[in-house]
This record gives C-alpha cells, structure tokens and sequence, in this order.
C-alpha cells in the first residue's frame, strides 16, 4: 500500500507568487493549485514524502492594511487544501512579508492545529514578532539566498510533518527562538565559569550561556519649558529625498542618511520631493510629501509663534530591513549635528 | 594557609555492632548514634537509615547534606562555632570519608526540602544519588517552633557528621589533596603576569529559615568579608537554608566548593587566586546596597582584575547578583555570574528576575521549572505525602502508583549555582 504523502500549504506574496510588483501588493489572498515560484525549489527539496497541493497569494500591502481580515481569508483558503503543514516564505528582509508570514503560520498553528514554518532574514521585523511561537529558518538578506535556504526549510519541514524532535537552533537553521532548555554539559558549571572568566579577562572570545535580553534604553531629556524660544528640527526614517534622490539611499537596508535643506522651504510638494523607501505604498507620501514630514504644518506654527523656528535642515533615511546597528549610527550621528546647530527639540516621523 | 585534606573513601555502608571504617566501608553503630542525637530536648525521636547509589529508594523532604570530617592536626576543629570552639580553622590536617554524607530529613516548612532518588532518572540530577547516605528521620517534641526545629535538625545532621567522620581520624587515607594559598599581596607577587582572581560567594540570608552561618554567626548580620578557601573545607560555612532543593548550598556543597577547587586548581597556571569574599543577600534594598558596596571594596583592596559570583537561591537574590555584577564591573573588575534560570515549564519566559547588560558572561546551572517523571520507589525514607507541597511540586504530583511529576527545583542539588553539576541552560 502506497504511503500517503503529507500535504503541504505554501503561503507567497504578490511578487514570489508571480502576480505582480509593487503595483499588485493591494491583492487580496487568492488560492492556486500545486506549487509555483519558491515552491517549486521546495517541493524538489522536499521529495516524495510531502507535496505542496496548494499555494495561497497575497499582496504585501493588502495584509499589513487588513492583517485581521487578511489571516481570516487566507486560514480559510489554506484550510480548503486540507493540509497537514503550512509553509511561508522565505520572506528575506521584506518586513512586511516578513510579518505576513509569521502572522499566517502563527494561526495555522492556532487555529489548525498543525505545525508551521517560515524562514526570513535574521534582523526581519517578522522575526522579533514571531520568533518565540514559530521555526524561522534563517535566511540571508535577499532572494540571492534563496538556494541555501530552501534545503534547509524542506528538511525541517519534513522533521515537523514526521513529529521527530527538532534540534538546536544551530544545528537545525532556525533563528533561537529563546526557549530555554536543559542539556548535561561536558564540564561542571565551575569549572565553565572559570573558563569563561579567564577568556573574558584576556579578551578573546566567550559565550555567555544566558543571553541577556537586548537593551536599547534611552532616557528622555527633560521636556522643553518654552516652545516659543525653541528650535524644532526634522528627522525621518519614511525616505523623504528631494527628487531624483540624490544621495542614492536605498530602498530597504539603508547605508546612509541624507541632509536637506529647507531653508525658505513652506511646503515639501510632489514635484520637488518624493520618497526613497521600499517598503511600503509610496502613493500617498508622493502624491504629498508632508504627509511624512509635515513641514507644513511646523511653518504654520512658526508663523503663529508658537515654535521659534524650523531648523534648515532635515535629515533622512530608509527604516526598511535597515539594521539597528546602521539606525544606531545614524541617530549618533544626526543627534551630534543637531547639537552643534543648537537645536531644541526634534519631530521623528516614520512611515 | 595550608591544609592536607585526607581523603578515605568509602564505597559500602552498613550497621554494625561499632561506627568504624574498615575496608572502605562505613559501618554505623545504629543505637549509639540515635542515642547521641536525641540528647537534645528538642528532638522526640530519630530513626536511622541507611541509602545507598542504586537502590530503589527516594528520601524526602530533605533538608541539608552534611560530609563526615574530623581534625587530625592543627588549630580548630568541624564546623567552628557550632560543633567546635569558634578558632580560626583551614590549616593543618582534615580526614574526609569521601563517598559518605549525612542526610537530614523531616518536615519542618514542608514545602522547601527536597528529593533524592537513589536511582532513576531523578539520581542523574542530584549528586546525593551517588553518595553513601546516612538518613537521619528527625521529630520534635511537640509544639516547637519552626526556628527551632530548624535548628536542632542542623545541630544534628553537623553532629553526626563529626561523630561518623571520628572513625576516618586513625586511618590511612586513599589521596591527600594539599591546598595552600598564600596571602594575596604574596601571590600577587609570585605571579605578576596572571589575571588576579577574587571569588564573590552570595551566601542566601533573607531570615525565615533562608539562613546561612559563618563561625556560627548569621549572616543577615555580616557586613561582607574576606575568608580563607580552606576554611570552607573544615566548616565554617553552614547551611541553614530551607529554601529551594535545587539551588540551597547545602553544608556538602559549601565544604566541598567547586569554585574553590576549580580556582585553586588553576591558580600559578592561568590566573592567580587571591582568595574569596563572602557576601549575603538580605532583602532590603539598603542591605543589599551595603553589601554589594563593600563586596565590592574588598575585590578592589585585594588588587583583583577579575572574579566570579555565585549566587544562591533565585528571585529576590538575582537583585545581589546583578547589583554585585553591575559594581564590579563599573570598577574595572570583569566578572563571571553562576546562577541558574527560572524560565518557566516551557522555557519561554525571562530566565532572571533581574538583568543588566553588564552581566555579559553567565554560567547557567539550568532551568528549574522543568518538569522530570520520577517513577515510583520501593522504599521511600521521609514522607511522600509532602511532595504535592514541596517547591518544583504541585497538586497532583504524585501519581496513584506513587510517581512524581515535579520541577527539578525539587531536586536536591539539581542547579546547583556554585557549579557543582553539568546542567545548563541552553538557547532553543
């Protein structure tokens, strides 16, 4: 008797999902049969144990703006196929993909009842949000990756379809999901301590055995007594450049900041400034740059006198994929240039 | 300082008409050591028992492990201020029986003694599986305090050890181990280009029978101080700690002190050891500043660049911990912390009650919310019936067929945070 072959769900965006660009990521989700796009290196990968019977598809943009009813809709189309696993991704660096996916194998798991992987790039907002209820296999940080991660994901896939027991983060390919377990170590915890000690004090590298959580704890200064006496200055990471984006800044993991000046500007129009971000719908920051950087609205209040004045300069990068490290850079950076300028105070806007 | 510890081994137990060691086996005279113990009015009655690695036999509620020892030269004697006058010990010669230990049991608080299980899977968790154990079953009279109980079962359990560790004081024993440590300005000198090594051991002294005494000084009332290595090796650290099995140090651990010896056994080779601090963990937030304050200005008066803390108990203690990690390093004094994690039964939540991103070099002696299936025992010594209140038990513990399902929090020893055991917690 032929064994029966485990079902699997592949859940895609609008562009792995070969509907469309930027221009599809308003789709709602939408079912096809069988594999398509990274499935297809899947279901190689994956064998003759498990078939992916069915692939469902939605625009970026359309689950970051209905993330509710876009899980609802898309557990019911994934529901259809009968599956026993639910796959999505890899989503690489794309935050919003990212998300979707975790928020789709996340409900699988709850709702379904079955298991469910995604794979994505270690600094994906989706990892932080879903690390600790799902396997993310971790990827690098485009589709450049996609070979590498695809063996990984078949592997663990057919591990959670056969109920076997599931690794080390390091062994297996998934990112830590910070679950604490025991395991017998080669040596007493003494004499690790000492190990550890003398290698810290010589400065060559240790292992801590408990990571702490990360802390990125900032004080916030003292609020500002007088608005009227004070300099407000503009900062964004929603990719607001002038035109043509003359400092090239990237369209997700950004390299650099960009500075502007402003000086004698009142308004930031369309035909003058636009954005530089990937990662979300640009329509409406085009159509109307103000609506990241409301420089409209800080010259009203310069005008009625109730700020002193907008600082001729603001200051701009990417937030999309962009890592905490570069984002730590920048802010030092900028924080050091408004200082010296001697500005008050400072409006940070995203997307 | 300089001390030969003796080391007889002991690898059999029995009773026997006199308490003698013969041929590596501890033979135990039943009536006179009863007899000895109920000497104090606060005890109704004892009951001997005997435990031995393999045997299907759980003990519980266990409340401390003491080793047999007795002087042979040099000043002192065990457990100064308790057992013996309060003379400065740690030098001369110490005779261990090595492979014994005594076993105090009896319900005092009722949910803070722990198991040992001489075999199954609960013994891989605890180092008492693999000891000779004599098990002292302990009663008070009627209506005693809890304090007092407490302490007269301590009384007992370090008397017995002394009683026991007489019979190694005419024998031969099986391994001298030497530990000399000379004052640290000396060894400092000898060694110029090692890393100078300080130990900051966290004694647990938050009162309601969460004690520990040094020369038989509470510790809730000791400012931090510097002590001798050897001194621990002869008793002048005893465990009056009721709280939780996995991670007390019993009086065992505290005289046979794996970061000593781990320390002692590297000092001239990789680091230099200067000697060890003691300091407590009282539950207000001025004893904690004062004692890791002047910990901490101790480490610096012995010109350490660099020491290992250990803590003891967990919740209210990781407090002293991160606070002592936290002034040490902010004095140019890098450190190590060994503790164990709470992290809850699925391993998911944060593993310390506090943190700080100084403490970026931490051992871990393991989770212990994780749950272990002990199977049933045919001999249990003590009573089971407390295991649906002990801490790492809850209701419904225990089984019909009389398995458990605890926490190893419930185990003697389990994670244990002076690193006495190979468990670690790991990043899944």
């Amino acid at each position: 008797m032929a064994e029966r072959k485990f079902r699997v769900v592949h859940y895609l965006n609008q562009f792995f999902g070969q509907v469309g660009g930027e221009d599809k990521a308003n789709i709602p989700p939408e079912a096809r049969d069988g594999a398509l796009g990274p499935g297809m290196g899947l279901k190689a990968a994956l064998g003759p144990e498990a078939e992916i019977v069915g692939t469902v598809i939605c625009g970026d943009g359309y689950f970051a703006e209905n993330i509710e009813t876009a899980t609802a809709q898309t557990m019911e189309l994934v529901k259809k196929f009968n599956p026993d696993l639910v796959v999505a991704g890899p989503a690489f660096n794309a935050g919003r993909y990212g998300t979707a996916c975790g928020a789709v194998c996340v409900a699988a798991q709850e709702q379904l009842k079955i298991p469910a992987l995604t794979a994505m790039f270690a600094e994906n907002p989706g990892v932080d949000l879903y690390k600790k209820e799902l396997y993310i296999v971790a990827t690098g940080d485009s589709a450049a990756s996609m070979r590498q991660a695809l063996p990984k994901m078949a592997a663990l896939m057919l591990k959670l379809l056969r109920g076997e027991s599931i690794g080390h983060p390091d062994e297996e390919g998934y990112i830590a999901r910070g679950i604490r377990k025991n395991i017998i170590a080669d040596k007493p915890g003494a004499a690790r301590a000492v190990d550890m000690l003398v290698a810290k004090v010589k400065g060559e590298p240790f292992t801590s055995e408990l990571p702490m959580p990360k802390f990125d704890r900032v004080a916030p200064n003292p609020p500002i007594k007088d608005m009227t006496q004070a300099t407000i200055a503009l900062v964004t990471s929603g990719g607001i450049v002038p035109s043509g984006n003359p400092d090239r800044i990237e369209a997700s993991s950004a390299t650099k900041f960009g500075k502007y000046n402003i000086a004698g500007v009142d308004d930031l129009t369309s035909e003058a400034y636009e954005t530089a971000h990937g990662g979300y719908d640009p329509t409406y920051a085009n159509n109307d740059p103000d609506r990241v950087v409301p420089l409209d609205v800080l010259r009203d209040l310069e005008r009625e006198g109730k700020i002193a004045q907008v600082f001729d300069y603001f200051y701009s990068t990417v937030g999309n994929g962009t890592s905490v490290a570069n984002s730590a850079q920048f802010g030092a950076e900028i924080a050091q240039d408004l200082k010296e300028a001697g500005v008050d105070a400072v409006l940070l806007t995203s997307t | 300082m300089r001390l030969e510890l003796g080391k007889i081994k002991i690898s059999d137990l029995a009773f026997g008409p006199q308490t003698k060691v013969e041929a590596g086996t501890l033979y135990v005279n039943q009536a006179e050591l009863e007899a000895l113990i109920l000497e104090d009015p606060a005890l109704k009655s004892c009951t001997v028992h005997l435990a031995k690695p393999g045997e299907k036999t759980r003990i519980v509620p266990v409340k401390d492990v003491v080793e047999p020892r007795c002087k042979v030269s040099g000043p002192g004697g065990p457990f100064p201020g308790f057992i013996s006058k309060v003379n400065p010990v740690g030098s001369g010669r110490t005779h261990v029986l090595s492979g014994a230990a005594v076993v105090t049991t009896g319900k005092i608080v009722g949910f803070q003694e722990g198991i040992i299980d001489m075999s199954g899977p609960g013994a891989d968790y605890t180092p008492f599986s693999k000891t000779y154990n004599v098990v002292l079953d302990i009663e008070p009279v009627e209506g005693i305090e809890q304090y007092a109980h407490e302490r007269a079962v301590r009384l007992a359990g370090l008397k017995t050890a002394v009683y026991l560790g007489e019979a190694g004081k005419d024998i031969k024993p099986d391994e001298i181990e030497v530990y000399e440590l000379d004052p640290f300005t000396e060894a400092a000198a000898k060694h110029p280009n090692l890393p100078k090594v300080a130990y900051l051991m966290m004694l647990l002294s938050q009162g309601l029978l969460h004690d520990t005494f040094v020369y038989g000084v509470d510790t809730k009332k000791l400012l931090p101080t510097i002590i001798h290595p050897n001194e621990l090796f002869d008793g002048a650290i005893v465990s009056g700690n009721c709280v939780s099995a996995c991670d007390k140090n019993t009086t065992y651990h505290h005289l046979n002190n794996p970061v000593v010896k781990e320390l002692y056994r590297r000092h001239g080779q990789d680091i230099c050891f200067l000697g060890v601090v003691i300091s407590n963990e009282n539950v207000t937030l001025e004893d904690k500043e004062r004692s890791s304050g002047y910990a901490t200005k101790l480490i610096q008066m012995l010109g350490a660049d660099a020491a290992v803390i250990s803590e003891e108990g967990f919740g209210n203690p990781d407090a002293d911990l991160i606070m002592n990690c936290e002034r040490l390093e902010a004095s140019g004094i890098k450190t190590v912390l060994l503790t164990d994690e709470y992290a809850g039964r699925d391993g998911a939540s944060q593993s310390l009650a506090d943190i700080s991103p100084q403490a970026d070099a931490v051992v871990s002696a393991g989770n212990a919310n994780e749950l272990i299936q002990l199977p049933p025992m045919e001999t249990v010594i003590g009573n089971l019936a407390v295991t649906d209140v002990i801490a790492g038990g809850f209701e419904g513990s225990k089984a019909a067929d009389g398995s458990l399902t605890v926490e190893l929090q419930a185990i003697m020893g389990a994670t244990n945070e002076l690193g006495f055991g190979y468990v670690r917690g790991i990043n899944y």
